[in-house]
């Protein structure tokens, strides 16, 4: 069967099994739509939480990026999970006692304040946006290569899936179809990696494969560092960041996970106070699974990419060359018109191969067959251009696998993405029907009403998504240093300070909130948009870069709250003794909206 | 519940906390980035150990400090008795 055949045939059925959990699991009450009740058990919630979390980005563009970066990868590595740590231990057990549906909700109700409240809605609302139109960019991409249709049509395929379930079922249709989409995903991510692993390593267990030796005896690690020099690429094992930017952008995602409205509102979604810690426990088993084989993979993709390109003619490339080139993602300039593949880094007269960010064909073909391009090249050595993104998508193909297994990594990528755009659309209308409108604008609105809004924000939202998964905006990825950033320098300190700090009052919260967004923003709007060409690590505050700003803009928030809360009046008794009860479980009662 | 004994509770938390997040911070700031020079001396198989506790090893201890804290705290609320249900 051919792979296309294959393709329809596996992502036809998980998309009927992600319709068929909709209906079933179709929402009832607001309860229901917000926090599924509050009723979905430690295991199944840690894996909804897994499929949420791994978003397009973990499950299609992190192993490739790791794949270029090397070491200098393992940011996202430690950064993606060590923030379920700080989850567990310091936010999760604590915001579930609370028992409200929302995170602008802790913020409102524990600062006595609805212009924190209001600060928390704009954060949550640009957050998640930033976040879902990432999301639409990943479906369109597989669409686009492995169903051959057009990216428009692909979105919109995938935006009325979302559609069906997400304003039917709300967050339990959201949360039993990620569980199912987390199987997908898990599996399709694994299969590949395990049949790489044998064939290369010899060894079925990615995790340990990648340090073992190939069929020569030469440690596979050892054996890339050394392509690496030769070709002039910066060694794998040691990378090439400065140490405290490599620092600063590990603290920054860390805490940016653990700050970020989707993933906390999943532990308001359990029983019990001591579900919340184990539950986040669960999440990062299911989430270390994907997260320790992606090095794996990516070393493999590597030694495989180098291998079956550098300095081969064009001629004699496999057919997933040529399909990848057509998608745009992957190009080869004939600088020297010997007809061979010359992949250098910068280090042997590398580099970009043209200028600009992305190949524009020309239409025509040169004498080998290449599509031909109207970039300038640029005067190194380097012929080839690689986007990160196809790493995942193409280490089947590179590797030879069979067919099935190329169509079960297409319906992964949609899985993958799919989960976290529902995820991030469920907290958009909540932010939106339950912040805004019940708490602020209308508090009198029936329950019926409340949800009818509900389901009108997310339709509404999924349109918005939609728009700019068709029209994708140059800047989606600056922006998701900006999602974190943010998150980083906003939520986590305040919601740790209201736990931890009792002392803390609204002026605090309200004057550090607004100085780390500021920064933060500041920072990076100055070194991303208006002034590009200083972005460089010598015109970096203390050499950290916009990825990593959000530390600073954490530490900023901290020490402004501390100071001004210290000389304005502390908070009144019962917002005290509103803090000393969310410090043990006991009495923990259902989420509810009063 | 007293509030002196609610105090000891927090107090005892915090105590675990502060373990865990050390250890948390040791792992993956310490042996993955601040000592992962000298650390890469050292060989595990294929790997440099510096190189194997930023790709994989820090991620372990993580999952593992997760539910050492929830055993921890599963006991200590019994024993404080603010365990729910």
């Amino acid at each position: 069967m051919s792979v296309q055949l294959w393709t329809y045939l596996i992502v036809g059925l998980t998309f009927a099994i992600y319709i068929a959990i909709a209906v079933w699991a179709k929402a009832g009450s607001t309860k229901e739509f917000y926090v599924a009740g509050a009723g979905v058990p430690p295991i199944m919630n840690g894996m909804a939480t897994a499929a949420d979390w791994m978003s397009a980005a973990s499950f299609i563009s992190m192993a490739g990026l790791i794949s270029f970066m090397g070491y200098d990868g393992s940011v996202y590595l430690m950064g993606w999970t060590g923030g379920y740590v700080l989850l567990a231990l310091l936010l999760a057990p604590y915001l579930r006692k609370f028992g409200k549906f929302t995170v602008p909700d802790f913020v409102g109700d524990r600062y006595y304040s609805n212009t924190a409240r209001t600060v928390a809605i704009i954060s949550a609302l640009f957050v998640s946006f930033t976040y879902v139109a990432g999301q639409m960019r990943g479906v369109g991409v597989v669409f686009s290569r492995f169903l051959e249709v057009d990216i428009n049509t692909g979105i919109i395929i995938g935006m009325t899936i979302v559609f069906f379930y997400a304003v039917l079922g709300g967050m339990k249709g959201i949360t039993y179809t990620q569980v199912a989409q987390y199987w997908v995903l898990i599996f399709a991510y694994m299969v590949p990696a395990i049949f790489l692993s044998i064939m290369i390593a010899g060894n079925a267990i990615p995790q340990l494969g990648f340090g073992g030796a190939g069929s020569d005896g030469v440690y596979l690690l050892d054996k890339l560092d050394n392509l690496h020099t030769e070709l002039g690429f910066a060694p794998y094992t040691t990378g090439s960041k400065p140490m405290i930017d490599v620092f600063a952008i590990t603290v920054a995602l860390m805490v940016g996970t653990a700050g970020l409205p989707h993933v906390i509102v999943r532990f308001f979604t359990v029983p019990k106070v001591r579900d919340a810690r184990v539950s986040a426990g669960w999440a990062l088993v299911f989430i270390a699974l994907l997260y320790t084989t992606a090095p794996a993979i990516a070393t493999f993709a590597r030694l495989n990419l180098i291998d079956t390109v550098s300095n081969k003619p064009y001629a004699e490339m496999p057919d997933w060359f040529r399909k990848w080139e057509k998608t745009g993602l992957l190009a080869w300039m004939d600088k020297n018109g010997d007809g061979n593949i010359q992949y250098f880094g910068k280090k042997a007269n590398g580099g970009d191969p043209f200028e600009g960010t992305k190949p524009l064909f020309t239409k025509e073909t040169g004498k080998s067959g290449e599509l031909l391009m109207s970039n300038k090249p640029t005067d190194n050595a380097n012929e080839l251009f690689i986007d990160k993104d196809i790493m995942v998508l193409a280490n089947p193909e590179i590797g030879q696998l069979p067919n099935w297994v190329i169509a079960l990594v297409a319906a992964g990528g949609l899985a993958a993405a799919l989960s976290t755009a529902a995820g991030l659309l469920l907290v958009i209308s909540t932010s939106i029907s339950h912040d805004l409108i019940k708490k602020q604008l209308n508090p009198n609105i029936s329950e019926g009403a409340e949800l009818m809004y509900a389901r009108i924000a997310v339709a509404v939202a999924i349109l918005i998504a939609g728009y700019f998964g068709i029209n994708p905006p140059g800047f989606v990825a600056e922006v998701v240093a900006f999602a974190f950033g943010l998150a980083a320098a906003s939520f986590f300190p305040i919601i740790i300070l209201g736990i931890f700090s009792k002392r803390m009052n609204k002026e605090g919260a309200i004057a550090g909130m607004l100085s780390g967004l500021l920064f933060t923003a500041a920072y990076i709007v100055y070194f991303k948009f208006m002034n590009p060409a200083m972005n460089k690590p010598e015109f970096w505050f203390l050499g950290i870069s916009p990825e990593g700003i959000g530390t600073i803009g954490m530490l900023v928030n901290v020490a402004v709250s501390f100071v001004v809360s210290r000389i304005t009046p502390a908070p009144p008794e019962e917002i005290q003794e509103l803090v000393d009860s969310l410090r043990y479980p006991k009495g923990a009662g259902e989420a509810s909206a009063h | 519940m007293e509030k002196a004994k609610l105090q000891e509770y927090w107090k005892i938390n915090l105590g675990y906390l502060i373990g865990l997040l050390v250890a948390w911070f040791v792992v993956s700031y310490g042996f993955g980035i601040l000592l992962v020079e000298p650390l890469n001396a050292i060989r595990l198989g294929g790997f440099k150990l510096g190189f194997w506790f930023a790709q994989q090893g820090s991620i372990y201890v993580f999952v593992v400090l997760i539910f050492v804290y929830v055993s921890l705290m599963n006991k200590l609320d019994r024993k404080f008795d603010v365990h729910e249900d």
